[in-house]
């Protein structure tokens, strides 16, 4: 009998359950496929503005900077400002994303760089699929338009969001990748990020830049 | 990890007399406790998700069969492999094996306590392949070869000052004239060095806090994304968990996840939540070219079905010890074993057996605080006070106390008795204890006059004196 | 909750052993506090435990033997009350536990256990006492016991009726909610631990600024003396129906007199 059979068969034993018992597979199978929703705090179920408003407030309560635009060409303009601001260097490194390469980059001073991260990038650009403002939380996938990389190897992570794309609730944001990818698939990675890497393993100190970037600022466009 | 709870007596004398120690716990008391509450004062909807999430796992746990049977499915279809391990030696030897057949020379580790429990680092380490912990924490105590002594902060019984010492002592390439006063510079130090780990390593082994069954994912939460570099950085990733962590949809893992970084500290959630589904798709740019899931059993299935069975819900969030008087006192490392606190003492002697672990259900004052906190509302004093039923019907608790027990429950099962036999005790008791109105010392009573005086009583009984006034009367 | 027309209700008064052996000035405050408050009171002489020991040692079979004793001794009266959170809440909701599995006994325990109290408890919530005819000068805390706090949320009833007591003025304890150490056998299974816990107790108490410490369980407050004297720290100790029952002439817990 294999590892999984036996696995199987001593949990039926200790439930005293039948595997081929109908309406318990009836059940299961029901549950995969309604997906049903359980308790949505009432937080984040507010209006567009406010949505947006409370998306910003809770990622600065957890040390993101959040800066808005009011449309994606005033993108790149906002990413130079930050860097100068930052004392960074003008280089950032960013994947193929449609949404980001159509922007004005060559507009600014800034030197880009596309593809996955091997380490030497000081500067990381994402363009997140979504957010859920009930905690300032992003929503990143992976491939080669946002590699996942970038989401952790540079010490800056600047991650552009839609104001349209920013949800209440997690759940929303679920039903999305739902609609993007396909019933019970994913992709590889689905990063939700909420703030920058921090520790407290050193006598409760909190500190930020664990082994994540160390600064996150997000732009929202729109 | 080698398991000391016999000694928890000796461990927890230890404890107590251990000023490093004692000043680190003087931060959890408060640190823990106030930010859990500030965050469950912030979310009006805490109790009615806790009760959601608690049904949810219930659910689960009753169709766990069915759920694993999916969840596997969809691992295999995304391109992953699902191993399946009766025991902590399989889970071992099936991680060496996927280890050997990728020629790994170095492996790095995300916060595992499932690792912890089989000995994982130990093992990969007889066999030539160097495992390296990533979480801060965790590369703390590696580096002075000690278990975690809490289930979310592993190195909370430390000083900062000790951290210092332990980096100097091992980071022996760096300048000894370094400044390291400020946590920052530890923080500094540790990133710098763990960061050629990551990038040099050939499999990344993590834990998981959730196996979605409805997409095939596993799913971690860190603060650092240290789990983060160490899935997506290697050739292979692969996931250990244990049957327990099988959760049905993305809408119940949302349920889940909305009280457990506010439980663990106080966080509205864990910085990095991540789902991982199979191994990199073609067009990926990054991420692991192999996915492994061994998933565990040690002893849960055993669980199931059983007075123990509501432990399954645990989520690993650490409130319960957070919020444990006795945990506060001692720390984790006097438990002994790999799960310290509330939740270890009910789960170690399931995973090392209650002969070996009977001291841990038996320290609790049944205060009752952790079941309160738990956001899964599993009943630790119930499930504690099983065990010692367990112990006492195997007559494994000591003869004093079953001497102890049968002797007042004698007289307390033969009121008449009862009452001539204590109206003499108190009486004699009384009469020692004349004038002085408490004892400093009194024989068979040593555990308690060594550290209090003990009350004199007023003379008579109660049920004396009511007698003798409705005699009047 | 049995309706009593026309009639003052009967309570069974379970004294608690610790109160039976150590402490009886407690009985009496309750007798007084329970009649004050329109109840009759009785006190069955076949009464000895309510198991606790037993059953915290995980001694069933003796648990249960004890436990069918109180519950034959005690089902006919109107109410059931205790001047102790633990005993009220091993009363109340570990016997219909302890049952859940017995054809026999399971109703019995669940019927039994929905008449059971604790005394302060049960004045404020059951008999609408919202005050007291005492007087007690000083400044006094409050311990709230785990039993009776997590097990049947007591927390308020004590501090209001004690803000009605002339003279009495009331300090907040710092983490009045967390274990004071005694936990049955536990302070003499593992003293060191117990000790640990216990002195975090005192200091709070003696921070506290009161001179009297009160809490609603004898061997928590017996415990809790015992420490403070052994520290040589100036509170007194008693149980608070002594003091909401305007019965302190008894010296406090430990004390003599003098």
């Amino acid at each position: 009998m294999s590892g999984r059979d036996a696995m199987l068969n001593r949990i039926r034993r200790s439930l005293g359950v039948a595997g081929n018992d109908a309406g318990r597979r009836a059940i299961v199978i029901a549950r995969l496929e309604g997906t049903p929703k359980g308790v949505i705090p009432a937080r984040g179920q507010l209006p567009r503005a406010e949505r947006v408003e409370l998306f910003r407030r809770m990622a600065e309560k957890v040390s993101a900077s959040v800066a808005d635009v009011p449309s994606a060409d005033d993108l790149p303009q906002a990413v130079a400002d930050f860097l100068r601001a930052h004392n960074l260097p003008a280089k950032v490194r960013m994947g193929a994303d449609p949404f980001l390469a159509a922007l004005p980059w060559s507009k600014t001073q800034i030197e880009v760089a596309h593809g996955a991260s091997d380490g030497g990038d000081a500067v990381g650009v994402s363009h997140a699929v979504g957010g859920a403002a009930e905690t300032g939380t992003l929503v990143l996938t992976s491939g080669a338009d946002n590699p996942t990389t970038l989401n952790f190897l540079p010490e800056t992570h600047i991650v552009a969001i839609g104001a349209d794309d920013i949800a209440g609730d997690y759940e929303t944001v679920f039903a999305s990748l739902r609609a993007r990818y396909g019933k019970g698939i994913l992709p590889r990675t689905v990063n939700l990020i909420t703030g920058p890497s921090r520790s407290a393993d050193i006598e409760q100190t909190l500190l930020l830049g664990a082994h994540g970037p160390r600064r996150l600022h997000i732009v929202i466009v729109g | 990890m080698e398991i000391t709870s016999p000694a928890f007596k000796e461990n927890a004398k230890r404890a107590l007399r251990d000023p490093h120690l004692q000043q680190a716990l003087s931060h959890v008391r408060h640190n823990f406790i106030d930010k859990r509450q500030k965050a469950v004062d912030g979310l009006a909807e805490f109790d009615a998700l806790r009760d959601s999430a608690t049904g949810i796992k219930n659910h689960t746990l009753a169709h766990l069969d069915l759920y694993l049977e999916a969840y596997e499915q969809k691992v295999t279809a995304s391109g992953g492999h699902v191993h399946f391990a009766e025991t902590a030696e399989e889970a071992r030897d099936l991680i060496l094996k996927i280890c050997r057949d990728a020629g790994a020379k170095t492996v790095t580790k995300g916060k595992s306590m499932v690792a912890e429990e089989i000995g994982l680092n130990d093992h990969l380490e007889a066999n030539g392949i160097e495992p390296v912990e990533t979480d801060l924490g965790e590369y703390i105590i590696q580096i002075r070869h000690e278990p975690p002594s809490h289930i979310i902060a592993p190195a909370v019984h430390l000083t900062k000052d000790q951290v210092e010492q332990d980096f100097r002592r091992v980071h022996t390439n760096l300048p000894i004239d370094r400044d390291l006063t400020e946590p920052s510079a530890l923080l500094g130090e540790a990133r710098t060095i763990l960061r050629r780990r990551f990038l040099a390593a050939d499999v990344g082994i993590t834990g998981a806090n959730f196996l979605i069954a409805e997409t095939g994912t596993s799913v971690i939460v860190t603060n650092e994304g240290n789990g983060d570099l160490t899935q997506i950085l290697p050739r292979v990733h692969i996931v250990l968990a244990a049957i327990e962590k099988i959760t049905p949809t993305l809408e119940d893992v949302s349920q889940i996840l909305r009280v457990l970084a506010r439980s663990a500290t106080g966080q509205e959630l864990s910085v990095y939540t991540t789902f991982s589904t199979g191994p990199r798709r073609p067009g990926d740019p990054d991420g692991p070219e192999q996915y492994h899931v061994v998933i565990l059993d040690n002893g849960r299935s055993a669980m199931l079905g059983s007075q123990f069975q509501d432990m399954l819900r645990c989520i690993r969030c650490g409130a319960c010890m957070n919020h444990c008087p006795v945990y506060h006192a001692i720390g984790g490392h006097a438990y002994g074993a790999v799960y310290p606190g509330p939740m270890g003492a009910v789960l170690t002697p399931q995973l090392v057996g209650i002969d070996k672990a009977g001291h841990l259900p038996n320290a609790s004052t049944f205060c009752g605080r952790c079941e309160s906190v738990c956001p899964m509302h599993i009943p630790l004093p119930n499930m504690m006070r099983h065990w010692r039923e367990r112990e006492y019907e195997k007559h494994l608790s000591p003869a004093t106390v079953r001497y102890g027990i049968g002797f007042w429950a004698f007289f307390a099962k033969r009121p008449r008795l009862y009452q001539f036999a204590t109206r003499w005790a108190m009486r004699a008791l009384a009469n020692r204890g004349f004038g002085r109105g408490r004892f400093k010392s009194l024989p068979l009573a040593g555990g308690w006059t060594k550290f209090r005086d003990f009350p004199a009583p007023e003379g008579k009984t109660f049920q004396q004196m009511w007698a003798e006034r409705k005699k009047a009367a | 909750m049995p309706e009593v027309q026309g009639r003052r209700p009967k309570v069974g008064l379970f004294v608690t052993c610790l109160v039976d052996l150590f402490r009886p000035t407690v009985g009496f405050a309750a007798v007084k506090l329970l009649e004050d408050a329109g109840c009759d009171v009785e006190v069955p002489a076949a009464q000895t435990c309510c198991g606790q020991p037993a059953y915290n040692s995980g001694d069933k079979a003796d648990t249960a033997a004890i436990a069918r004793q109180v519950i034959a001794t005690f089902e006919a009266f109107d109410y059931v009350v205790a001047p102790s959170g633990s005993c009220s809440g091993m009363l109340k909701v570990h016997y219909p536990l302890l049952f859940a599995d017995d054809p026999a006994w399971k109703d019995r325990a669940v019927a039994f256990g929905a008449k059971v109290h604790e005394l302060v408890s049960f004045l404020a919530d059951v008999r609408g006492v919202s005050g007291v005819d005492a007087s007690f000068a000083g400044t006094v805390t409050y311990h709230d016991s785990c039993s009776g706090l997590r097990e049947l949320g007591i927390r308020e009833q004590p501090r209001r009726l004690l803000k009605t007591v002339d003279g009495l003025k009331l300090a907040e304890l710092k983490d009045a909610n967390v274990c004071c150490g005694f936990g049955g056998t536990f302070c003499v299974k593992y003293p060191d631990i117990s000790n640990a816990i216990v002195e975090e107790k005192t200091a709070a108490i003696a921070k506290s600024g009161a001179t009297t410490l009160l809490a609603g369980d004898l061997g928590c407050l017996m415990n809790m003396a015992g420490k403070l004297q052994r520290q040589g720290i100036a509170v007194s100790t008693r149980h608070v129906a002594e003091v909401l029952a305007g019965m302190t002439e008894q010296p406090a817990i430990g004390e003599t007199a003098d």
